[in-house]
């Protein structure tokens, strides 16, 4: 079943893609590119580095930009869809959904819309597993943001290891904070994975911190050998 | 031990993360577990197991609806069975019932019509179907939607359909019917 993967460049999306290419054959990446950081479905910082992580890929990507005002981005998602289907005959469309019954009904309805299946293989998965599987399957990816108390500005840039696990599993006990990001509490950015041809390599980067939020801003990246 | 069958179009298809494993991670907590797909099921399967639970599927997966010919053992058993989604249209299938177009997506407002048990009151849960079912006159109604019927059982044998996911907001109803069969 040819397939396209909904695109963020986290290691959700990341990891969704990776579950996808074994079993189907992936033949596109689509990339919503909100203008508004608040956007109700897509908030990534670095979405613009998804360019660099399709061509370390090997893989075409959709992109298209929303305003990201709730309905628009959602009317916005739906043509990017089917900008896919039509120019590489999509089957399917592929999410990074976890948790989210607001995302995964919203991308369900749309595929059904358009005559499209719609997979969420991360569906349910137990968060602090799911930050393992990336260990375990030597994804690198790094903290790109920060959106809830008491994560700081000395959680940007850092690498998902063993030991950050277990830091947020801790905060989970104590904040209820989601170990995984699912409440949007950390977004993440994703610099290798065993389907990355090449990895990708940080030049320069701005911390951004105010409040009880932040991010880690690619400034500068490239492709390097892995 | 509760035999868990994969009701996707195909084995260790990409359905397989997003419909079984969920009601696995559930079923677990309460006893040992073994999934086999439809197309791979053994007497010896039926024999070893206490309880049997039917997956859903993705919304465009029809493949256990045009097969109910696999299936006419849910008519011989005497097992609990618990078909969710495209399991309770499989059993509606099996059953004669009828099957209409009925297309529900998200979180829904379901009422509960009859005493049983699983649900008290009203109630809210995670619907991704595009058929529902007319249930027979051997099947008893236990819960509705706006559209649809929601919860059936057979009156005299212990096969369940919902057509929700309940492993998506409603595990309760997952361990409930496996604490209420054994």
């Amino acid at each position: 079943m040819r397939l396209g993967v909904l695109f963020s460049g986290g290691k959700d999306s990341t990891l969704a893609l990776h579950y996808s290419a074994e079993k189907e054959e992936v033949v596109c990446l689509i990339t919503i590119i909100p203008e508004n950081k608040e956007s109700f479905m897509f908030h990534t910082p670095n979405i613009e580095v998804s360019s660099l992580q399709a061509e370390a890929l090997g893989l075409p990507q959709v992109k298209r930009a929303t305003i990201g005002e709730k309905e628009k981005e959602l009317s916005d998602l739906e043509d990017a869809i089917a900008d896919a289907a039509r120019m590489f005959q999509i089957e399917g469309v592929v999410t990074g959904a976890v948790e989210s019954v607001y995302q995964a009904e919203r991308v369900q309805r749309i595929c059904n819309r358009l005559g499209l299946w719609c997979f969420n293989p991360l569906w349910k998965h137990d968060q602090k597993a799911l930050l393992e599987e990336l260990l375990e399957k030597r994804f690198n990816v790094i903290v790109s943001g920060v959106f809830a108390y008491p994560l700081d500005e000395k959680w940007l840039g850092k690498q998902i290891d063993t030991k950050l696990i277990g830091r947020l599993v801790d905060l989970q006990q104590k904040y209820g904070l989601s170990p995984a990001g699912e409440g949007g509490e950390i977004e993440t950015t994703v610099l290798d994975a065993p389907l990355f041809k090449k990895k990708i390599e940080v030049l320069d980067y701005n911390v951004e911190f105010k409040g009880n939020s932040g991010v880690f801003m690619i400034k500068q990246a490239r492709m390097v050998s892995k | 031990m509760i035999l868990i069958v994969d009701m996707n179009w195909k084995k260790d298809s990409l359905g397989y993360y997003e419909f079984v494993s969920p009601i696995l991670t559930i079923a677990k907590t309460q006893d040992e577990c073994i999934v086999k797909h439809f197309l791979d099921l053994t007497s010896q399967d039926m024999n070893r197991c206490k309880s049997v639970i039917l997956s859903g599927t993705a919304l465009k997966d029809t493949a256990t609806l045009s097969q109910p010919e696999k299936f006419t053992w849910l008519k011989e058993t005497k097992k609990p069975v618990l078909g969710i989604c495209a399991g309770m249209e499989t059993i509606g299938a099996v059953y004669g019932m009828r099957l209409f177009r009925c297309l529900e997506i998200g979180m829904t407002s379901i009422s509960t019509v009859k005493e049983n048990p699983f649900y008290r009151k009203d109630f809210k849960a995670y619907s991704l179907h595009s058929y529902c079912i007319e249930p027979s006159a051997d099947f008893t109604v236990y819960a509705k939607s706006a559209k649809c019927v929601q919860i059936i059982k057979h009156k005299t044998n212990p096969i369940y359909g919902v057509l929700f996911h309940p492993e998506v907001r409603n595990a309760e109803l997952i361990r409930r019917f496996i604490q209420l069969e054994s």
